[in-house]
């Protein structure tokens, strides 16, 4: 019942609706772009180098020739994959540090306490470049650089949260009735920092966005081969003297997924909290660039942004 | 000074959150604002002073001596404010700026109206620290307000409240925070200031005992609304209203005198 | 403040210690033979033995990581393996354009970020707050990358006002020429930096509106906004100073992409080619070098935080 309720009120709001549908016109294109693409996104074709917009080339050509809109749709499958993925590590990252951090003996808790603290200050981008130098640069290393950084972040954020609810009534009520640890942990922690959780979770995949436009930029990201938003930025940066317009449809879907990804995370965490109804929209973080709220555990920050 | 409040109406959202009060605070006296939680009493005095929250409305009339306060701008309130109004707000953990000391709080109100230097100002902090029963005035002004129990802070505010020696005096529930020895206090300590001074006292809270000390007559508000109104010990005796038989009863009576 | 400032410096020491374990261990990973791939295909058996003995690598990984360990504690940071340069004096050299780099970004995103905050708090009623936080929204979903090239295309090309490329070659000889290379890159860094900045302001300054102290300090003898400028707002700035020892790390990565974008010679582009080039001692001096750059302003940040706090300083008195 309380789901649906969210996200009702999630949709109701037009910052969330707006970005759900940007979030989900990206899916549907990242779909497509398996199966068809207006024309070949890597066919070249130096005859028709620098194209303005027109009704065959949405976007116009790069400087080989490739249509720029064949490209950036393809690229959409890139991200999605990126996104998700990166998504996935940094939650079970998290999840695992924080349950390392807040349910096991004293010593291991503080041990760990400590080595979330540390490793939140390393940028993730530093932790990319060294497994990019270790394993040369690729998608992977992107995935595995976000999601271990944010991970760290999210498991700051939730063990804090897993702390606050254990010492709630509820968890206590239920231990004197005698449930178990993992039911205790399924029945009460879990739902309750769920919220939490999807927020942190639209947050690291904004971040791993960032990310992966910034590394393919610099070469250490996608390969030749895959389309990649990053990649066409590089490639569009060195006619930039001439051609300097051509970067806006990459950036563009760039900054319209990220800013989507951020303001999901704003709207999922307003809607599960009725008390912050009536603070202005976006006093929240940004994804993948945010710096700490003091007393707030779902403000603490993202490591940096990789872009 | 004469405070009158006149219809006064305060809407937040679509609810009425103080629904048609009406009442007079003459000069030099003493006036119980009673209520449960939720009432409206806090934010009446924040409707005095032009403080309510920026999504609040605000209808009816409240005058100082015939001069409408309600609608005037905020330059023009700041003047008021402090000067000859001066308020005793309920939480002295969160009613003081943690990074600034005590002193120069307490000594605020005089630098904002008048042209006071700054030595001044520290003695007259001092002067006041001692007034209300700070220990080591001339050191506790000095301090930063963490550094204080919840007592010494309260009396901190008291200070602050009453350092421009206004003529008007709110005070909204100011001992509510307080263990029951220092409410008593803190409470003999307001009457004998209020007495020194004769200020006009409008005193807020929710507890039927505790206002017997300071006040002669209350206002009983329920929901927004004025439901019953007369002298304290009226009140106590013979309640009419539901209301006020409720506050009356849930007054732990042993120790209130009437006054 | 002693007892603080020890804890404080001994989990600094500890932040090395551990980052410079990780990046020696994820080097280490690298698939095939780093003495292999010097010699070339044509490389003898002994000739590769003999660069692998010269470079330590015969030795166990212990070991290994010890002597470089202690170099790090003589700021000794190897040899280049590809120029056979010392690494030290080649990063102390490029940080002479990072270093600059980076204050500047943080200059400019403070001066944008931390006011328009104040300012859009105070409005946030008002249509003219709502936008500052669109654009404050939008701003902060930018990629860097893309940010400098917009500002590349705006004032370098179609205005041609700033240098886009490049550093004098005489470096700091001629600080105004110098400076003037910086602009942009600061400005790209600085405007998504200040962007984060402005959201974090904003939601303090308007959380301290409803502090109650703000409004006790009005009901004084202020009006409202003056209350929270002079009571709402220095609490407000100390938390941005605790803030700030993060937002550093994002200057990092900024100025990674942004030297490289813009060409200038900085720390961070000499890493992202070192990594293409595989120069494992360089690649490892370089992250070890920002890391401890990081880490130390996040020392620096905590403890005059501490120190402008009154709640934390007189603990320690």
């Amino acid at each position: 019942m309380r789901r649906r309720s969210a996200l009702g009120a999630l949709l109701r709001r037009p910052a969330g609706a707006a970005a759900a549908g940007w979030l989900a016109l990206l899916l549907v294109g990242a779909l497509v772009s398996r199966v068809w693409t207006p024309l070949d996104p890597f066919t070249t074709d130096p005859y028709s180098a620098w194209l303005p917009p027109s009704a065959a080339h949405l976007f116009g050509t790069d400087g080989v020739g490739r249509d720029i809109a064949s490209y950036v749709l393809a690229a959409t499958g890139t991200t999605v994959v990126v996104a998700v993925s990166a998504g996935v590590v940094a939650v079970l990252v998290g999840l695992a540090l924080a349950a390392l951090g807040s349910l096991t003996a004293r010593p291991v808790r503080e041990a760990t306490a400590v080595l979330i603290d540390v490793l939140v200050a390393f940028p993730t981008i530093l932790v990319a470049m060294a497994l990019a130098a270790a394993f040369g640069g690729s998608l992977a290393v992107v995935v595995v650089a976000t999601g271990v950084g944010y991970g760290v972040t999210i498991a700051r954020v939730s063990r804090a949260e897993i702390r606050r609810v254990v010492r709630e009534d509820y968890v206590t009520a239920a231990r004197a009735s005698g449930a178990g640890t993992a039911a205790v942990l399924r029945r009460h922690v879990l739902p309750n920092i769920a919220p939490v959780f999807v927020v942190q979770l639209s947050l690291a995949m904004a971040t791993s966005v960032l990310a992966e436009a910034g590394l393919s930029f610099l070469g250490y990201g996608a390969s030749a081969e895959t389309a990649s938003w990053g990649r066409l930025l590089a490639d569009l940066q060195k006619f930039l003297g001439v051609h300097p317009w051509t970067v806006v449809w990459p950036g563009l879907a760039i900054t319209l997924t990220v800013l989507a990804l951020n303001l999901l995370g704003d709207a999922v965490r307003d809607a599960a909290d009725p008390r912050l109804r009536d603070r202005p929209a976006g006093t929240g973080r940004a994804g993948g660039r945010r710096p700490a709220g003091p007393a707030d555990p779902a403000r603490s920050p993202a490591p940096e942004v990789t872009s | 000074m004469t405070l009158e409040i006149d219809h006064l109406t305060v809407t937040i959202g679509d609810r009425a959150v103080v629904d048609d009060l009406s009442l007079r605070l003459d000069d030099g006296a003493r006036l119980g604002l009673i209520g449960e939680s939720g009432s409206g009493k806090s934010l009446t005095t924040l409707a005095v002073l032009g403080l309510l929250p920026r999504t609040a409305r605000v209808g009816g009339s409240v005058r100082l001596d015939g001069r409408e306060l309600l609608g005037l701008p905020e330059r023009e309130l700041a003047r008021v404010r402090g000067a000859v109004v001066g308020t005793v707000f309920q939480d002295p953990r969160t009613a003081l700026d943690p990074v600034m000391t005590v002193g120069r709080q307490i000594a605020e109100p005089l630098r904002l109206h008048g042209t006071v230097t700054r030595r001044e100002a520290r003695r007259r902090a001092v002067e006041a620290a001692a007034e209300v029963g700070l220990p080591e005035p001339d050191r506790i002004v000095d301090r930063y307000p963490h550094q204080l129990s919840g007592g010494q802070r309260q009396r901190v505010v008291i200070a602050t409240a009453l350092i421009t020696r206004p003529a008007v005096l709110l005070a909204d529930e100011p001992t509510t925070a307080l263990d029951v020895t220092t409410q008593a206090e803190v409470l003999r300590l307001f009457r004998r200031l209020v007495d020194d001074r004769g200020a006009s006292l409008l005193f807020v809270t929710h507890d039927l005992a505790v206002l017997a000390q300071v006040a002669e007559e209350a206002v009983v508000l329920s929901r927004g609304r004025a439901v019953e109104s007369g002298p304290v010990t009226r009140l106590l005796h013979a309640p009419e209203h539901p209301v006020t038989r409720g506050l009356v009863a849930a007054t732990r009576a042993t120790t209130w005198r009437a006054s | 403040m002693t007892r603080f400032l020890l804890g404080r410096v001994a989990l600094f020491a500890l932040g090395l210690a551990v980052a410079s374990v990780l990046i020696f261990v994820t080097l280490r990973l690298l698939p095939g033979d780093v003495a292999q791939s010097i010699a070339g295909t044509t490389g003898s058996p002994a000739q590769v033995a003999a660069i692998r003995a010269s470079l330590g690598l015969d030795q166990p990984v212990v070991v290994q990581y010890l002597d470089w360990a202690g170099g790090l504690l003589r700021l000794d940071l190897g040899e280049s393996l590809v120029t056979g340069t010392p690494v030290a004096d080649e990063v102390a050299e490029k940080l002479g354009v990072t270093l600059p780099l980076a204050g500047m970004s943080l200059v400019v995103g403070l001066a944008v970020g931390v006011p328009l905050g104040v300012v859009a708090a105070i409005r946030h009623h008002r249509p003219s707050g709502a936008v500052l936080g669109v654009v404050a929204q939008l701003l902060a979903a930018v990629p860097v990358v893309w940010a400098g090239m917009l500002l590349i295309a705006l004032f370098g090309v179609t205005l041609r006002v700033l240098p886009t490329q490049g550093f004098p070659v005489d470096g700091w000889e001629e600080p105004g020429r110098a400076l003037r290379s910086l602009v942009l890159p600061a400005v790209t860094i600085g405007l998504v930096e200040g962007a984060v900045l402005f959201r974090f302001t904003r939601s303090a300054v308007v959380g301290a509106l409803d502090e109650d102290y703000v409004r006790a300090a009005a009901a004084k003898g202020m009006t409202t906004t003056r209350a929270l400028l002079r009571h709402g707002l220095p609490n407000v700035l100390l938390s941005v100073v605790s803030v700030l020892g993060l937002q550093v790390a994002g200057l990092v990565v900024g100025a990674v992409v942004v030297e490289q974008l813009f060409a200038l010679p900085g720390l961070g582009r000499m890493l992202v080619s070192d990594v293409g080039r595989r120069d494992l001692t360089k690649v490892q001096g370089e992250l070890m070098t920002l890391t401890a750059l990081v880490l130390l302003v996040g020392l620096v940040v905590d403890v005059v935080h501490r120190r402008l706090d009154p709640r934390l300083r007189e603990q320690d008195a």
